[in-house]
């Protein structure tokens, strides 16, 4: 059987968000069916939903802006920004609007609504449309953010987002669209446990007591799991994987549990500022006595993202950085 | 070529006479002049924290609209915003201890005299910004409330930002329920419009096929029944920009007035409440000291209360 693509599961979630809240609106740059949006993740929809489903201008701080107005009068809004490196058109929105309704109104003001991000590279889409922009989200009081993952049922996902009664930020790093959801790799095994997907190897010796404990957004995770399998097959080194689907504000205390003395934080983002820095900064608060060292950072490079692969590859993470950065943090 | 249209300069001749008003539209402006200039005096007297922008001299806009917009109508505000919220709710005290601080603040002395939240009226302190959202807000009356619409205050200052226009196009788009007031004083902050507006908001307006009117008069009986059924209009989903031409009396917030003395005095020439004073000067006067007495009652109620309470991570 073939599993089901990140795709396909997204789209299905936004399906089944529009048919179970009659409130739910999908809006946003070219979502429309035939085309159903740049990468077809709102394939369907409009065909089906063709009044709450709603093609906008060009105008990333206006579709953000209706998001949230209809949030404000009720509704559940979904805005997909075609290219999450747009989001920065749509800051002061985010920020100075939707964010800060949430409370600086004096009593809580909920809002219902999700601003989905087709993020990262690896697809040669240049400087402008490959960028992962986490990090400058990260830390604003009343905006959470998420990030898409090949073992997080979307559905859920989007249900935890629109539940919390503030406005999100969705992460759907693109290499994912394509990719099988949950896990294909013999060598290891994953659970759950509430938000926290765990990545462990099959082996239950291995498995209680990793090498290394990796933490890693969805987006990252395929490229963890690959140092793994290199690391357990080339230099019988033991990993975990953790991967949270809320970063921010990150449940750090569900981590917790599973770390061991080496920790390993893993992101496409650039260096500096880094997602990575802000989980370092809570796991050294907590357990900075068991650790063998400080929390290590793997991301890509602090460069724009090249167009062409050869230089591309340069710049961002990739399995064997990870490796790489696991073996070094083990030498210790 | 651009060609850049100079706004039609004030009329140089004294305004002419006011028509007198109904006692409730004259308290109501006057409820508003006294609620500012008690401000900028608290202000002086260094009781109020932060700062605070007064509409003095523009009392009319909110009063003469008052009776078009009703409990189901969105009313977006923006920095300069006192008397759009006293003219919607009255309420004086609310507003104070929101500016004071006090217990029994419209939003806990969180958001302070720039950011207030009240039923169906919000108001925020970045230009431009509610105009999408309160696109999306006549998205969902047009949808779910029709003959309800979404009505945003912004100056001609806020003529400079892209929302602006994000906006318009998707009022357009979507006959949008949305009517925006343009409260035009002539200057933004210290910029006078002419060094920061190229063409007209007229001329912005039609560029989007969107319906504009322009007010030139402070006559609230004047200005009330020419607004009625364009307001009708937006009722049924055609867009519509009101611009008023106002005269900005007092400072931009506090103290920080740079226009020179003939600006000012020009405003002054062209101030209600003193045109007011002159030609109904039996009608003005009891209701006059009536506001005055009220407001000051305001202030000494309002400041003997405790500090309001809010949790910052509730």
């Amino acid at each position: 059987m073939v599993a089901v693509r990140v795709a396909e599961n997204l789209n299905a979630a936004l399906h089944g968000l529009l048919d179970d809240d009659p409130t739910a609106y999908v809006l946003g740059e070219d979502v429309l069916d035939p085309y159903g949006g740049a990468f077809k993740i709102t394939k369907g929809l409009s065909t089906r939903f063709p009044d709450r489903v709603i093609t906008t201008p060009i105008s990333e701080g206006a579709l953000t802006g209706v998001a949230a107005g209809l949030a404000l009068t009720g509704n559940t809004a979904v805005a997909e920004i075609m290219f999450g490196d747009f989001a920065a058109l749509a800051f002061d929105q985010l920020c100075n609007f939707a964010a800060k309704s949430v409370s600086m109104y004096g009593s809580r003001l909920p809002l219902r609504m999700v601003v989905r991000c087709p993020t990262g590279g690896g697809r040669g889409y240049g400087p402008t449309h490959s960028q992962s922009l986490q990090k400058h989200f990260v830390g604003m009081p009343g905006l959470a953010l998420y990030e898409m993952s090949p073992f997080h049922d979307n559905r859920e996902v989007l249900a935890a987002m629109v539940d919390r009664g503030e406005p999100c930020l969705f992460f759907e790093d693109k290499i994912l669209y394509t990719r099988p959801t949950g896990l294909s790799d013999p060598l290891f095994r994953v659970r759950r446990d509430g938000d926290l997907a765990v990545v462990d190897p099959d082996v239950p010796e291995l498995a209680a007591r990793p090498d290394c404990v990796i933490v890693a957004p969805g987006g990252t995770a395929h490229r963890a799991l690959g140092a793994m399998r290199s690391l357990l097959l080339e230099e019988e080194v033991s990993c975990r994987l953790l991967v949270p689907s809320r970063l921010y504000p990150l449940d750090v205390e569900a981590l917790l549990p599973y770390l061991g003395g080496v920790v390993l934080v893993a992101e496409e983002g650039t260096a500096g500022g880094t997602w990575g820095s802000e989980v370092a900064h809570l796991v050294h608060q907590r357990v900075w006595d068991r650790l063998r060292g400080p929390v290590r950072l793997v991301c890509s490079r602090a460069s724009v993202i090249p167009t062409a692969a050869h230089l591309e590859r340069e710049v961002l993470i990739d399995e064997s950085a990870i490796h790489r950065a696991v073996r070094e943090a083990l030498r210790g | 070529m651009t060609e850049t249209l100079t706004p039609a300069p004030a009329p140089a001749t004294r305004p002419a006479r006011l028509s007198r008003l109904a006692d409730d539209d004259l308290a109501l402006l006057l409820l508003i002049r006294h609620f500012e200039r008690e401000l900028l005096r608290l202000y002086g007297a260094g009781e109020l924290n932060g700062t605070t922008h007064t509409c003095l001299g523009q009392e009319h806009v909110p009063v003469a609209l008052r009776p078009l917009l009703g409990p189901g109508d969105f009313v977006f505000s923006n920095h300069r915003g006192h008397g759009h919220y006293l003219a919607r709710f009255g309420d004086a005290h609310g507003l104070l201890a929101e500016i004071m601080g006090r217990e029994g603040a419209v939003c806990a002395g969180v958001g302070g005299s720039q950011h207030l939240h009240r039923d169906r009226y919000l108001s925020t302190g970045v230009q431009g910004e509610s105009l999408p959202v309160a696109a999306g807000v006549a998205l969902h009356l047009r949808r779910t409330e029709p003959g309800a619409l979404a009505c945003v205050y912004i100056g001609d200052g806020t003529w400079g930002e892209g929302a602006v226009y994000e906006a318009l196009n998707l009022a357009a788009l979507w006959d949008l329920p949305l009517l925006v007031v343009v409260e035009n004083n002539g200057i933004a902050q210290s910029t006078p419009t002419g060094a920061q507006l190229a063409g007209t908001v007229a001329g912005r307006a039609a560029a989007f096929g969107i319906g504009h009117h322009l007010v030139a008069s402070a006559d609230v009986n004047e200005i009330r029944p020419a607004l009625e059924p364009l307001v009708a209009r937006v009722r049924r989903g055609r867009p519509m920009v009101v611009e008023f031409r106002v005269h900005r009396l007092g400072p931009h917030s506090k103290g920080d007035d740079t226009r020179p003395p003939e600006a000012v005095r020009a405003a002054r020439e062209h101030d209600w409440y003193a045109r007011y004073a002159h030609d109904h000067p039996d009608h003005f006067q009891p209701l006059d000291a009536r506001a005055r007495a009220l407001v000051e009652d305001v202030v000494a109620e309002v400041s003997a209360r405790p500090p309001s309470r809010w949790s910052p991570c509730a």
